[in-house]
């Protein structure tokens, strides 16, 4: 019997809600005026329609509708931020403080800066379960920090930061803080008054929306964060991010942060529930399966589990017609190298090649979780039955006492 | 990535897997690669001393389809070669055959080098009996 194939990798991207689509196909048709014509009623339907998505953003994480800069996506976002404001704030200081485990759109942005000796860069350990410790960061602040970046929670496994600490004691010291907040938003409660954050980026496709389309938020008052511009052109978004706006994405994006607000509370008990199914009946049909990242401290859709002896690209070669998901595994990437989230944690680089990461999203329900749990329990076996180090581990072998050939 | 599909047909029926019990004999066993690396892979080939022709073959493999793929293939090649023709294999047959591409080119190095450590482990076993007698 052939089942429709489930979708349960919700941290890398997340399906368009219909009802998104519902509210963005006008924009993809009839209303095609440019937001920026200031002068006729075509401009004046798109620029409605943007300011309405900008509410609808604004609202969900407590901003001021002027606060919000729309970007392509997070990337450009944490781009825009931690370049505009090292450069903008020079003559300030120029030290960063991030975390190893920050998104590459942060990390790759923070040695751009290094190379072209424009920032000094800290880059925090984090604890087993992928936390920074806010004592490390006060101990990093020097007098030239001028930005701390941290993300809200972590892509690859669901770990969250004690951002309203970090923001409480950026503010204290007038360092800016930004927030990558793409897996977040939406997910959890997110509020940028209350977690003191300055800067803080945003994705459309990672709560339903199109893909595309994201923001950047930055803090009006209290302090009034200033920024370089990256894009340059028409001076569109207060002049921080030239460029003709993608009205229907904006609307999307909109609608997208509304429903999550409306939903966030119960959507994220439900996911809670199933994230305990899955790893309940993983974990009783299976032995050696180890949880990466934070038991409780995490964001609701998010699991990744080691599955030891059995390498992940393999393990995802015998499900991925039925169920996607993703793994930390060296062979799922293009370096070749394990997951440095991971290998970040202290977790072996043999259980990084051995890690699962299943996200649960909105449209998951439980007979997903029961399939995937006997799918995933079935391949597990098969694949242990034919490692040779499963064979060794069940005779008493200790694999780290190995001689490994290499 | 988009697997070829002797690669996946490799991996879906995958030829000779296991292990010899520890009781047979003229078994020789490489064990190459690394947890770390993701990659392990374990092959034995029952070989007749007389002949020196490989009778059988079995493997394990910790690793990607293609690595699985590349062992599975292997247990197939060498079975019916003798020792020393089984020592020319190059990993560059194992490519053609799975067509693998480039990076997965080091399954089909770890595959040769399998065989390579079999077949040494078969003969240091032959060289300790002599001693012995």
């Amino acid at each position: 019997m052939e089942r429709d194939p489930i979708y349960m990798d919700n941290q890398a991207t997340t399906p368009v809600d219909p009802r998104v689509i519902e509210a963005m196909v006008p924009f993809l048709g009839e209303i095609y005026g440019n937001a920026a014509s200031r002068n006729h009623a075509f401009g004046w339907a798109a620029e409605e329609a943007v300011d309405r998505g900008r509410s609808q953003i604004a609202d969900l994480v407590g901003a001021r509708p002027k606060e919000i800069i729309f970007t392509s996506g997070a990337t450009e976002s944490d781009n825009l931020a931690i370049k505009g404001v090292a450069e903008f704030y020079a003559d300030r200081g120029n030290h960063i403080i991030t975390a190893v485990t920050e998104h590459k759109a942060v990390l790759d942005t923070c040695q751009a800066l290094e190379r072209a000796n424009i920032a000094e860069v800290t880059y925090l350990p984090v604890d087993q379960y992928g936390r920074v410790d806010v004592d490390d960061v006060k101990k990093a602040i020097r007098d030239e920090t001028i930005l701390i970046s941290l993300m809200y929670a972590n892509n690859e496994i669901g770990t969250l930061h004690p951002i309203r600490e970090i923001g409480k004691l950026t503010k204290e010291r007038g360092i800016l803080f930004h927030c990558d907040a793409t897996q977040g938003v939406g997910k959890i409660p997110v509020n940028v008054d209350e977690d003191s954050i300055d800067l803080m980026s945003m994705s459309a496709h990672k709560m339903y929306g199109p893909k595309g389309c994201g923001a950047l938020y930055v803090r009006s008052r209290g302090p009034r964060v200033r920024l370089r511009a990256q894009m340059h052109g028409g001076g569109h978004e207060r002049g921080m991010r030239s460029g003709t706006l993608n009205v229907a994405g904006i609307v999307g994006f909109g609608k997208a942060c509304e429903l999550c607000g409306q939903e966030l509370e119960a959507e994220a008990g439900r996911l809670i529930a199933l994230r305990q199914k899955l790893y309940n009946g993983l974990t009783e049909n299976l032995e050696d399966v180890y949880l990466n990242g934070h038991p409780t401290e995490r964001i609701p859709g998010n699991l990744n589990l080691s599955f030891s002896y059995v390498e992940g690209e393999s393990f995802l070669m015998g499900l991925n017609r039925e169920i996607a998901l993703s793994s930390g595994s060296a062979c799922t990437s293009a370096t070749l190298e394990p997951s440095y989230v991971l290998k970040a944690l202290g977790v072996g680089e043999e259980l990084a090649h051995t890690s699962i990461r299943f996200g649960l999203g909105r449209f998951n329900t439980e007979e997903d979780v029961d399939y995937v749990v006997k799918r995933v329990s079935e391949v597990v076996i098969r694949l242990r039955e034919m490692s040779p180090l499963y064979e060794m581990a069940k005779a008493g072998i200790d694999l780290k006492s190995v001689q490994w050939k290499t | 990535m988009a697997y070829t599909e002797r690669v996946i047909e490799h991996y879906e029926r995958p030829r000779n897997v296991g292990s010899f019990g520890s009781e047979e004999a003229h078994v020789g066993t490489g064990v190459v690669g690394a947890p770390e690396c993701g990659d392990v892979m374990k092959l034995q080939l029952k070989i007749n001393p007389q002949t020196e022709v490989i009778e059988d073959a079995k493997f394990k493999t910790f690793g990607c389809g293609s690595a699985i793929a590349s062992s599975s293939y292997v247990t197939e090649l060498v079975k019916g070669k003798t020792v020393a023709e089984a020592g020319e294999i190059k990993n560059t047959q194992i490519v053609e055959e799975l067509a693998l591409p480039p990076v997965k080119i080091h399954c089909s190095v770890l595959a040769e080098d399998a065989i390579k450590a079999a077949v040494a482990d078969w003969r240091g076993q032959g060289t300790t009996k002599k001693d012995a007698a």
